[in-house]
């Protein structure tokens, strides 16, 4: 069984949300508050509501009030097409939904002010990441540690891992190439897609495609 | 009336009140773990909450199993209930009522008289603890405590404040703004405020008297003393008799049913110390009845909750027809319990109803009326409504959630 030479540390993670003034009644409304909220709002709105999402049409909070609030089924469609794993930095993401929103707003300008059935409240989501005395040094140790860890931290390590700076990937599959030397099932574990499953869904994939490897 | 007689005893029915361990059945072990890790980063600190009533409605519920459970992860909290008479808590209702939108000749003596009950209750509570949580306005003004205290106030409002009477508000504000955070069920009941804002959602106990598993004997039991028949669809609205969960309203609907349906209506609830106008709304609900033998109106004291329960479990449709709600728990009870609900879209109930997935929305008693038939008429559709439901709460709404966001808030309050 291989060893990793750096163990891979479990945390606990939670989320409290926290809700922001700003509040979009329109379509521009909603591009103006984009462009100066802050970058956890951002964040709360795309990457963590993907957390709760399987009820929803789309998974980003942005492209589900477009369709549920302003009947902007086509934006919907194309703010829900931002795929998070093309994307390196919150920054990143901002510039990309607020270039979607101008250029469709740019086309449909009568949609801009239209005034929605409700506002759009920004929030965002305070983590706290609480470091646990469980460690893997080996897959097996790791699919155990993922199979007991709760749906919080899975999104954590799963989800939100991509945006931390300089990891575009999840923190399994980059201890799993870094420290065991496997890029190939790091790369498998990358094309789990987190958009059409649950996150129990995303668990079991994950366990699926480690039992795979250790057999 | 029925009346409640005295309830089978059987083993399986004997009081429990469950640990912490016991919710890893339902949330799973990891929940639970890292509850305890949590609780452990907070160990020194001590926590007080106050509401205004220690039985009765949803806040009385939650604090009910929220402070035992936060005590066995060795944060120790404690649970004053506010002191008031008879003249507060109608003055307190008044406000209340104006909070949610409703009119309201507010007098000035009125006012006068939740400052001097407040300062009268400040005065023979301790505040010595870390956080002190005050839950709705009755106590808000407790917060003058504070001065010369180094310890951290949190408002947790649990009423839909999105269109306040701006008397009552205009009186309540300057208070509010002395906490350190105010919580909210849902981000529309904020208001621009220069104190951090959160979202908590309200939280049911799934090991609860009122939401534990039952034996089929003791439903059956239930219906059979308030004289339910169970071969005949049951429409339910667990509510207590206030005229903002619109009972009268729900009859008007059932009425409207009851032309293609041969159903029958139960309005179970009951009073709270905190609501003096039950008895009133109770004879308007009696009133409307017109006695048809089919509508079940029960007036049930407190320590019902084994009897609500078996009435939830019983029904065929769950309604909750408020005409402003704060959150309306009592959706949640229903969709655990993987029941189809009909509900109005006011307050929180938006957040536990997604329309058409996990229950469906109505706006009016005859949009009431509509959506009860649909589902009567088709039964796959809404078992899955039921299903849908059922899981949407074991993610969001139950009592471990709710512990974990406490947890949660205190921590980072406690961060310089």
């Amino acid at each position: 069984m291989k060893q990793a030479k750096h163990p891979f540390e479990f945390v606990a993670a939670s989320y409290l949300i926290r809700i922001r003034p700003e509040r979009a009644w329109t379509l521009a409304e909603l591009a103006q508050h984009l462009q100066a909220v802050s970058a956890a709002s951002v964040l709360y709105h795309t990457f963590q509501s993907l957390e709760s999402h399987n009820y929803t049409t789309f998974s980003n909070d942005f492209a589900q009030w477009a369709l549920a609030a302003c009947n902007e089924s086509v934006l919907a469609e194309e703010l829900s097409a931002i795929d998070l794993r093309d994307i390196a930095a919150v920054e990143e993401l901002r510039k990309v939904l607020t270039g979607t929103l101008e250029r469709y707003l740019k086309q449909h300008p009568q949609a801009g002010d239209r005034p929605a059935f409700e506002p759009f409240y920004f929030c965002e989501a305070v983590e706290t990441v609480v470091h646990l005395a469980s460690r893997a040094f080996t897959l097996e140790e790791l699919a155990e540690g993922i199979r007991q860890m709760s749906l919080h931290t899975l999104h954590h390590h799963f989800i939100n891992a991509r945006l931390r700076p300089k990891l575009q990937a999840s923190d399994f599959s980059n201890w799993i190439e870094d420290s065991l030397g496997l890029p190939e099932l790091a790369k498998r574990l990358d094309r789990i897609d987190f958009y059409t499953n649950t996150l129990e869904g995303v668990r079991k994939e994950i366990l699926q495609a480690l039992d795979t490897w250790t057999r | 009336m029925d009346s409640l007689t005295n309830r089978p005893t059987t083993p399986e029915l004997a009081p429990v009140t469950p640990h912490l361990d016991d919710y890893a059945a339902v949330v799973g072990p990891a929940e639970i773990h890292e509850l305890r890790e949590l609780a452990f980063r907070l160990s020194g600190r001590c926590i007080k909450m106050v509401n205004s009533t220690a039985v009765g409605g949803g806040v009385a519920e939650i604090l009910n199993r929220l402070v035992p459970l936060l005590n066995e992860l060795g944060v120790p909290t404690q649970w004053d209930v506010l002191k008031g008479g008879n003249e507060f808590f109608a003055v307190t209702k008044a406000f209340h009522n104006a909070l949610h939108g409703e009119t309201c000749e507010c007098r000035p003596e009125w006012f006068d008289l939740f400052l001097a009950v407040n300062e009268e209750n400040r005065r023979h509570m301790g505040f010595d603890e870390d956080f002190i949580v005050i839950h709705d306005p009755q106590p808000l003004a407790l917060v003058h405590a504070r001065e010369g205290r180094n310890n951290h106030w949190i408002w947790r409002c649990h009423i839909d404040l999105s269109r306040p009477n701006a008397t009552v508000w205009n009186f309540l504000r300057p208070w509010v703004e002395k906490y350190d955070a105010a919580l909210f069920s849902a981000p529309a009941f904020t208001h621009s405020l220069p104190i951090p804002q959160y979202l908590f959602y309200p939280a049911i106990d799934p090991l609860s008297d009122k939401n534990r598993e039952l034996p089929p004997e003791f439903v059956q039991s239930v219906l059979e003393r308030f004289g339910i028949d169970p071969k005949r669809p049951i429409l339910t609205q667990i509510s207590r008799f206030d005229r903002l969960k619109d009972p009268v309203g729900v009859i008007q609907a059932y009425q409207r049913v009851r032309k293609y349906f041969d159903c029958q209506l139960v309005l179970a609830g009951g009073g709270a110390t905190d609501d003096p106008e039950g008895d009133v709304v109770l004879r308007e609900v009696e009133e409307a009845a017109q006695a048809d033998p089919d509508i079940h109106i029960l007036n049930l004291p407190p320590w019902s909750h084994l009897e609500i329960n078996a009435l939830q479990r019983a029904s065929t449709i769950v309604i909750q027809k408020s005409l402003r709600e704060g959150f309306g728990l009592t959706v949640a009870e229903a969709l655990l319990k993987k029941k189809p609900v009909v509900a109005s879209a006011v307050g929180g109930i938006p957040t536990q109803i997604i329309h058409k997935v996990t229950g469906v929305l109505a706006h009016s008693v005859e949009g009431t009326a509509y959506q009860i038939r649909f589902l009567l008429s088709n039964p796959a559709f809404a078992r899955q409504l039921g299903e849908n439901g059922h899981e949407h709460v074991k993610e969001n709404f139950l009592l471990t959630h709710n512990i974990r966001r406490y947890l949660l808030l205190f921590l980072n309050l406690s961060q310089p």
